[in-house]
């Protein structure tokens, strides 16, 4: 799932051309491509709608190196990430992670929606047993509506 | 019972809205990111100095509280607070040191030569290495830094006399720098 994904990115990541410039690239193909998978999770702090991938801001150009250098040292995804991460913060990353802060976004509407099926499913039962529920005409009612068709039909 | 369930909606809507004005008008800068970096170790540097000054050294600047701002000669921001600096750099209340960031030595000579130099001392991070080891995203942005070498409090954006007053002085005060 992980691999198709980054193949997803990759397949993006070519189509949309971003603003990585040719001196910036790694001579690796594989680790170069595993760069701008990264770096289309990182947002770019000046524009903060844009990965650092497709912004042309300096500080974009330097995360992109900075991540470039980090994987020919050798480093993994998660250790790039992570140097990433511990000097700019979780907001770099464009997916929030689960973490005590963001319960709420991520459990929030889950749960509201829960609640709102439940809420449903409690009214359609109460609408269904409502008919069954009521009393049927006492001999004095059919009486009276009796002799109020009587009258209506003349 | 059941016509207070009614007003439910009614009162979610009023605590959202409420919330969404209270943030509004709180003053709170989206724009302005809280640091990562509060209370870590002071990434290291070792800064060339600006023409022919002593280099910026981490090392040497250990065991003191001092304030490290970044500032470039093309930010506009940094101008601003500018005068600042000065004023408080004549009244000897800052432990000032400067890093040019992604400034040409040139540069940022020829500004502070014009407008005066409020730094102890001015190191160079050309590269900005340095600045991306603080979690700079842009200029100016100015750290407060305790005796065991730990950040204890990053101001993004230009320094104004309330913020100064406010916040940094009476926190250099806390940390001890007389």
């Amino acid at each position: 799932m992980k691999s198709l994904l980054l193949m997803a990115d990759l397949l993006l990541g070519i189509a949309a051309a971003g603003a990585v410039e040719p001196g910036e690239r790694l001579a690796d193909p594989a680790l170069e491509a595993l760069a701008r998978a990264i770096s289309s999770h990182l947002r770019c702090l000046v524009c903060q709608n844009e990965s650092i991938d497709e912004s042309g801001a300096s500080l974009a150009y330097d995360i992109r190196v900075f991540v470039r250098q980090r994987l020919a040292i050798g480093e993994s995804n998660e250790q790039v990430i992570q140097d990433v991460v511990s000097r700019y913060g979780t907001f770099v990353l464009l997916n929030p992670p689960v973490q005590p802060a963001t319960y709420v976004l991520w459990y929030g509407p889950p749960v509201l929606l829960l609640v709102g099926l439940g809420d449903t499913l409690i009214w359609l039962r109460q609408r269904q047993s409502r008919p069954a529920a009521e009393p049927a005409l006492s001999a004095e009612e059919r009486q009276r509506l009796d002799g109020l068709l009587r009258e209506a039909d003349r | 019972m059941r016509r207070l369930l009614y007003l439910l909606p009614l009162l979610v809507f009023v605590s959202i809205a409420g919330y969404f004005l209270f943030s509004l008008r709180s003053g709170v800068n989206v724009h302005e990111l809280p640091s990562a970096m509060i209370d870590k170790p002071t990434p290291d540097f070792d800064l060339a100095g600006l023409s022919g000054a002593r280099k910026l050294d981490l090392d040497a600047l250990k065991g003191h509280v001092f304030v490290v701002n970044f500032f470039a000669s093309w930010c506009v921001p940094c101008r601003i607070e500018h005068p600042l600096l000065m004023r408080l750099a004549q009244q000897n209340h800052l432990p000032l040191y400067g890093i040019a960031y992604k400034d040409k030595p040139e540069d940022a000579q020829r500004l502070l030569s014009t407008y005066g130099d409020p730094c102890r001392l001015v190191g160079l991070d050309q590269s900005s290495d340095v600045g991306l080891n603080f979690g700079v995203y842009g200029v100016p942005e100015t750290y407060v830094i305790d005796k065991a070498g730990r950040i204890r409090r990053r101001f993004v954006g230009p320094l104004t006399t309330e913020t100064v007053n406010k916040d940094l002085l009476p926190l250099l005060k806390q940390l001890g720098e007389p």
